[in-house]
């Protein structure tokens, strides 16, 4: 089977900063990458571009067979996306937002309507479903970013940062929600937070000044390091690149 | 075109939601009313017409509608929520005219929230209400040339101060084009675009329309007018959407 993602040559020049370089990977159906790499390593361009939001200086990205560029709606259709930050409109309620992200999916009427409150259980969002987003803390509206990503149960998520701002609870569900849909989708989940890659990712790839510095399954890269702690071969494989630019 | 909706349709509930909808239409009903009755000396001209209603509500749009377009793209790329709608499987297009179409909707609810004018003017006397009602079609088309102007320019930036004195600043230049303050300077130093710039006037364009004379070739213009802007508005918005 092909892979739901697959990344060529991905480059992105900020002027004669290069912040993304010639990044390439796959992710196929039941895998859970984990992209990992310290603040600017460039996780969020890199995601900025396969979501199609940054054109690429170089290289190509597609989503279930789609070129984000060429045939951007298309894989736009395919892809749940949380941006970094998880942005959504204040003055909405949660209800009222899903809705609106169900219409421009295309669902109308009582599909509609079923789509968004699979999307409020999954996340949990039902007490606060009449609720204006401007009124809910950080980790509620990461929630309401999460659901208006898999409201449309797209083969390809790719969430930026998907548990920054919960509490250990919810860090928890949002795990498990991940760990639940894993088996029929290719995910990516940017994060620095290292337990979290042992704890839902089948794969890691960690990138440091715009390149992939390694890629393999959290196990084989703990067993990088003679302690076993994937914090040190993080810290190892992202330490030097910086200190050599 | 149902995503352009869809889209217009959250824009519009937007406006609404905040107090920026009420206080954008009590201060242009006031500023409305002011100038037609006081400095356009409604009742002392004895007339039964909306001239004055007329004769000063460009500049009223000139300095208004800006506070309506300032928020379109600006507030999203503050937000981040332009990460959102551009992931989102929605064409450039369908985005830019829905954002569009709810400033225009938002504009003609204001524009008809000024009736009172018009059973006004019919109960002191027997206007031409033929005249009147091309009046109020020109007012639209003209609200839609700077709402066009206005979004455009709210795309360039996240700041919407900035973006509300630019699009002044640009609708003032449009409007002013026919003016002998404009075309006498243009006249010395720039002769060719004397011509150019008479064309371009807004405000000349929207006297036909006051006069009770809808012309095809006005209507044509203000179409244009407002598809050449829509267009800039989806090129700004593709080349510096990430910015």
């Amino acid at each position: 089977m092909s892979a739901l993602i697959e990344i060529e040559g991905l480059t992105k020049r900020f002027g004669g900063f290069t912040a993304v370089d010639h990044v390439s990977f796959s992710v196929a159906r039941g895998e859970v990458l984990g992209f990992l790499g310290p603040n600017g390593a460039g996780k969020t361009t890199t995601m900025r571009m396969l979501a199609g939001f940054i054109t690429p200086s170089e290289g190509r990205a597609r989503i279930d067979g789609h070129d984000v560029q060429d045939d951007a709606l298309a894989a736009r259709r395919a892809l749940g996306f949380l941006p970094e930050g998880a942005p959504s409109y204040p003055e909405m309620t949660v209800e009222g937002f899903l809705r609106f992200i169900a219409s421009i999916r295309g669902y109308h009427g009582g599909e509609a309507s079923a789509r968004v409150e699979h999307a409020l259980g999954l996340t949990a969002l039902v007490p606060v479903r009449m609720q204006g987003i401007d009124t809910l803390s950080k980790g509620f509206r990461r929630r309401v970013g999460l659901a208006q990503a898999l409201l449309h149960d797209p083969p390809v998520l790719v969430l930026d940062e998907p548990t920054d701002g919960l509490d250990p609870n919810q860090k928890h569900e949002v795990r498990a929600l991940i760990t639940r849909m894993a088996p029929s989708k290719a995910i990516v989940i940017s994060t620095h937070i290292l337990e979290e890659v042992a704890a839902v990712c089948t794969r890691a790839i960690i990138i440091a000044a715009g390149r992939v510095v390694a890629d393999a399954t959290p196990a084989e890269l703990a067993r990088q390091h003679p302690s076993g702690e994937l914090e040190d071969v993080f810290r190892a494989l992202t330490a030097s690149p910086a200190k050599a630019a | 075109m149902r995503t352009a909706l869809t889209i217009a349709r959250r824009e519009l509930g937007g406006y609404f939601a905040t107090p920026v909808a009420w206080v954008f239409i009590v201060i242009f009903l006031l500023l409305q009313g002011a100038l037609t009755f006081n400095l356009g000396q409604f009742f002392d001209r004895n007339q039964a017409d909306l001239a004055p209603f007329f004769e000063f509500l460009p500049w009223v749009f000139v300095l208004l509608v800006p506070a309506i377009t300032m928020r379109l793209w600006a507030e999203e790329r503050r937000l981040g929520t332009i990460e959102l709608l551009l992931t989102l499987p929605v064409g450039r297009g369908a985005a830019v005219v829905g954002k569009f179409l709810a400033a225009w909707v938002f504009c003609a609810i204001a524009l008809a929230l000024t009736f009172p004018f018009v059973i006004t003017v019919n109960l002191l006397g027997s206007p031409d209400n033929g005249v009147i009602a091309a009046g109020y079609v020109g007012a639209l088309l003209l609200a839609g040339a700077f709402l066009a102007i206005g979004a455009a320019i709210s795309a360039l930036t996240k700041n919407q101060v900035i973006a509300f004195v630019l699009s002044v600043a640009v609708c003032f230049l449009f409007a002013a084009s026919s003016f002998p303050l404009v075309t006498d300077f243009l006249g010395r130093n720039a002769p060719v675009l004397v011509g150019i710039a008479g064309r371009l006037s807004v405000f000349a364009r929207f006297d036909t329309f006051t006069r009770g004379v809808i012309e095809a070739r006005d209507v044509i213009f203000f179409a244009s007018f407002i598809g050449f802007w829509l267009f800039v508005n989806t090129l700004v918005v593709e080349l510096r959407k990430a910015d």
